[in-house]
């Protein structure tokens, strides 16, 4: 296979150095390096990353390929500078069976842009009553280890007490997606002095918080682990660090979104704003921020979530909720972490790509930039700035909450071991 | 410049006085032979129901009728809605009609401010009550009488509610009046208490510019007009508060209490009232409760905002606060 | 109204006093009075603004003269203006119909100046809804010319020439401190 010569990175944020890719692995990383016949890619002082791995992704297929499908949305993820994805269950037929998780995984292989880890169902159908099949998704060819009901909480406390066990015998983990169900029926925003004056039914934080608290405490009893997805509120936050200071084998992500957008957005009651966990205040804006930095938050995770437009172009009530993320997730870090001072460029690496890897046991992913690691790559333009335009996304959905709002840094180049995916920007 | 009533926070001060004055003017209309004006001659406005309100509907049709506007009704049941078509197609579909105004009431809050600011159509927007957001036409009705009773007819022409003490009781939570009336009566200089049991009161109430308070008797001996909201039975399942028969104790108007307040004090009610929950017969009949007034007075409060947003080339109001997007 | 076009008091000139006023609105009354045989059924009902404050003076010197209460109210045309839509909605002015109504009776509409002939036009739609009088007459205190309708005044104060480019101002204690009519220059857009 060819080698490839990226000349004058920073390599996750320090000194420019020279990386050089020989087929499938980095084969050198050191400075003034030459090779001969290597193509050379002139990184001239941009970032290069770890390639990223987002633990939260929903790719839609099967079933809702109006959406998204693996191939668009692998496209968007490469767009974006990911090299793995964590496929979300939540797909009709959901992926409670062995049988769907490995069509979703072999999607990934074939398309070739990012490798495609899917995450098994907790319970059958998402219902919360009863448990999937999790061993055999484990030893299917997806070797599925991440399993989570998100879009529904797993709200009985017995069912996720035994998930919890149940996983320990193979190293899996659940990904709770905390929403207390009945406080939040017919909620459509956080709750709040916004959701008071807009007359929309209202999201306690209490509803996530309190599923946190129950979860941590269940893993310490029965010595398993838990992953919370998209924290949202600061609440939650405290019991999260309380928990690791008791020794909880807890982790958890926030989402883009939360760590910049607040629920003030929502009084243009413009859909692109509705989400799951809603917007919250500036208050818990600024304290997920701090959490991610102190590392009480490990990692972030896009909860990239593609709806067409008719979903979206349409009264508040009545629109479905999520937002795409993929495309801008590193932008928006860059924006919310980097350029405020909470984050270098290696604190990034760590939290989207290190980490999420090791939580999901993606392997050959988050792995260091150095000699003999597979050459999953991402070259970032940190001195860019733009505005983002939704008509340039690979995703086949255009629900950004951020068109038209500039943001800074922009990936280049993504590598998925030593093949490029995107170079210049555009996709290969 | 603003075309719609979407929220009773968007009038200024001067807006709100001017639809009341205009308003009064309006009433005069009704004590005519003929109690028509050509004002709105061959602008269609239609009356989008999405939700069942026939007195809604047909207080704005018999406005838009004494203007001479052409008027279409289109309620949602039976129609391409209930068969899934979309807001924005069914507003879209009428307005290749020729639609000059649309007066839609919706299940959804904030529908009316989508369909004002998304860029479906070019259309007037007139809410006429949506979710539990806002139903600004009832709030303009509701200091209309307050005015007449408080100041009175001609005396009030060109004054506001400055220094009033308007009690606000009920299900606040679940009230588009509530937050109406809340915003344009702050506006109008008035001081607005609302009384509930703490269950009924939205979380994040304490930014509104009001006051709050879980007891009744207390407030009634210093207020000039009382509102009563309607509470709905369902809430009692829903334990928003344990029996009916506890609820019309602690926040139900009867004879007693109504005999506690000031001689001048009204009793108003957006209707329709659930005798015997929060109102006793003995109220909803006497001499001060206002419900029928609120009624005629409806029809006039909807003749002066249609007039004053379609009659001329560009509408009268200034509105503060809302912007339309982008 | 046809009299409230801004005129700069810089080229304005008077061409009725207060004294003048007072003294055509004595020669209106008496030829009300001649015209409509003793005047036992008329109505006097004013254009808003200042032709309500003409009627109520017209009224006073009618009681003079035929020492009997005559009815006055006042019409605002804003509703009926052919010209709605062509500027913002006017706030509205009243309408007060004398208690014994306009039906039978001899209305007399008042208005200040008299010139397109429109506000007049509309002035006798909403009498239309309101009522069947016997018969319509109008007075002014000033006929400036130039109508668009076939309109004519049944009793005028004065009869003043004006131009296109001229503009006149009618001003009444009542509204605006003092008696006069004044003639200036239309201001030429800044």
């Amino acid at each position: 296979m060819s080698k490839i010569l990226i000349r004058g990175a920073k390599v996750l944020g320090g000194e420019p150095q020279d990386v050089l890719i020989d087929g499938q692995t980095i084969a050198e990383v050191g400075v003034g390096l030459s090779a001969e016949g290597a193509e050379v890619v002139e990184a001239d002082g941009k970032v290069l990353l770890p390639g990223l791995v987002d633990l939260h992704t929903h790719l839609r297929e099967p079933g809702r390929e109006d959406s998204e499908t693996v191939l668009t949305g692998t496209r968007a993820a490469a767009s974006g500078g990911y090299t793995a994805v964590f496929a979300m269950a939540n797909t009709f037929p959901v992926a409670d069976t062995a049988g769907v998780v490995e069509q979703v995984y072999r999607l990934g292989q074939e398309h070739g842009y990012c490798d495609v880890q899917p995450i098994g169902a907790v319970t059958v159908g998402l219902e919360g009553k009863k448990l999937a099949e999790l061993g055999a998704m484990h030893e299917s060819a997806a070797g599925v280890t991440v399993f989570s009901d998100d879009g529904k909480c797993v709200d009985d406390a017995v069912i996720m007490r035994r998930a919890l066990e149940y996983v320990k015998a193979f190293g899996g983990v659940v990904a709770q997606h905390a929403q207390e169900p009945r406080l939040t029926e017919g909620a459509q925003m956080n709750e709040g002095i916004v959701s008071a004056e807009l007359g929309l039914g209202g999201w306690p934080a209490v509803a996530e918080e309190s599923i946190i608290a129950r979860d941590v405490l269940l893993a310490e009893h029965v010595g398993s682990r838990v992953h919370i997805c998209h924290l949202s509120t600061a609440g939650s936050v405290e019991i999260v660090r309380w928990a690791k200071s008791r020794g909880i084998d807890v982790t958890a992500e926030v989402t883009p979104h939360h760590l910049l957008l607040t629920d003030e957005l929502v009084r243009t009651y413009n859909p692109v704003y509705k989400v799951n966990p809603p917007l919250r205040t500036e208050r818990d804006v600024l304290a997920l921020r701090e959490a991610l930095a102190d590392g009480t938050i490990d990692i972030v995770a896009t909860d990239h979530a593609p709806h067409p437009h008719e979903d979206k172009d349409c009264e508040w009530a009545a629109a479905a909720m999520g937002m795409v993320g993929l495309e801008t997730a590193l932008s928006v870090v860059q924006e919310t972490m980097v350029d405020t001072g909470l984050l270098t460029w290696a604190g990034v690496a760590e939290r989207m790509s290190f980490k999420p890897a090791e939580i999901g046991q993606a392997k050959g992913h988050g792995r260091p930039v150095s000699a003999g690691e597979p050459a999953n790559l991402t070259l970032v333009d940190t001195e860019y700035r733009g505005s983002v335009d939704p008509e340039g996304f690979a995703s086949r959905s255009r629900n950004t909450p951020y068109e038209g709002r500039e943001l800074p840094g922009r990936v280049t180049h993504t590598w998925l071991r030593g093949k490029a995916t995107l170079v210049d920007g555009k996709l290969t | 410049m603003q075309r719609h009533l979407i929220s009773a926070a968007d009038l200024t001060r001067d807006d709100a006085v001017l639809i009341l004055d205009t308003a009064e003017e309006m009433a005069r209309v009704a004590d005519r032979p003929i109690k028509k004006l050509p004002t709105l001659r061959g602008r269609t406005v239609v009356n989008l129901f999405f939700e069942d309100s026939t007195r809604t509907r047909i207080s704005f049709e018999a406005a838009e009728k004494r203007l001479s506007a052409d008027v279409i009704n289109f309620t949602a049941k039976g129609s391409s809605v209930s068969k899934g078509e979309s807001l924005k197609d069914t507003a879209q579909t009428l307005e290749a009609m020729g639609v000059d105004a649309v007066v839609i009431r919706h299940g959804a809050s904030g529908a009316p401010y989508r369909l004002a600011n998304s860029g479906w159509i070019d259309a007037a927007v007139i809410n006429a009550g949506d979710g539990t957001h806002q139903h600004p036409t009832q709030a303009l009705l509701d200091a209309f009488t307050m005015r007449r009773r408080l100041v009175g007819r001609d005396a009030g022409i060109g004054q506001d509610l400055a220094g009033r003490r308007i009690t606000i009781v009920g299900d606040v939570l679940h009230s588009r009046v509530a937050r109406s009336n809340v915003d344009l009566l702050h506006t109008l200089g008035a001081e607005v208490t609302l009384v509930a049991p703490p269950t009924l009161v939205p979380v994040g109430v304490e930014t509104w510019p009001c006051e709050v308070s879980y007891d009744l008797d207390s407030t009634l001996a210093k207020t000039d007009a009382v509102m009563m909201l309607r509470v709905q039975r369902e809430r009692m399942n829903a334990a928003f508060f344990p029996t009916e028969r506890e609820y019309s104790r602690r926040y139900g108007l009867d004879g007693d209490r109504m005999a506690r307040m000031p001689e001048h004090a009204i009793v108003m009610h957006p209707g329709p009232m659930v005798r015997g929950m929060e109102i006793t017969a003995e109220v909803a009949d006497s001499e001060r409760c206002t419900v029928v007034e609120q009624v005629a007075n409806g029809v006039s409060i909807r003749m002066a905002v249609l007039y004053l947003l379609l009659g001329g080339n560009e509408p009268a109001l200034t509105h503060a606060r809302t912007t339309e997007e982008k | 109204m046809d009299s409230q076009q801004d005129t700069q008091a810089s080229d304005a000139r008077p061409v009725l006093e207060g004294p003048d006023i007072a003294r055509v609105l004595t020669r209106i009354a008496h030829e009300i009075v001649e015209r409509a045989k003793g005047a036992d059924d008329v109505v006097l009902l004013g254009i808003p603004t200042r032709g309500v404050f003409l009627a109520q003076r017209l009224a006073a010197k009618l009681e003079q003269i035929t020492e009997r209460k005559i009815p006055v109210g006042s019409l605002d045309i804003t509703m009926y203006r052919d010209d709605l839509r062509m500027h913002p909605p006017r706030a509205l002015a009243r309408t007060e119909i004398p208690g014994d109504g306009i039906d039978g009776r001899l209305v007399v509409l008042v208005d200040d100046v008299l010139f397109s002939g429109r506000t007049i036009r509309a002035a006798l739609d909403a009498l239309n809804d309101i009522g069947r009088p016997r018969a319509v007459q109008l007075a002014v205190l000033v006929d400036r010319g130039h109508r668009e309708l076939p309109i004519r005044a049944d009793y005028v104060g004065k009869n003043l020439p004006t131009s296109l480019r001229e503009t006149v101002k009618v001003q009444l204690a009542e509204e605006d401190g003092r008696d006069t009519v004044l003639l200036g220059a239309k201001q030429t857009s800044q």
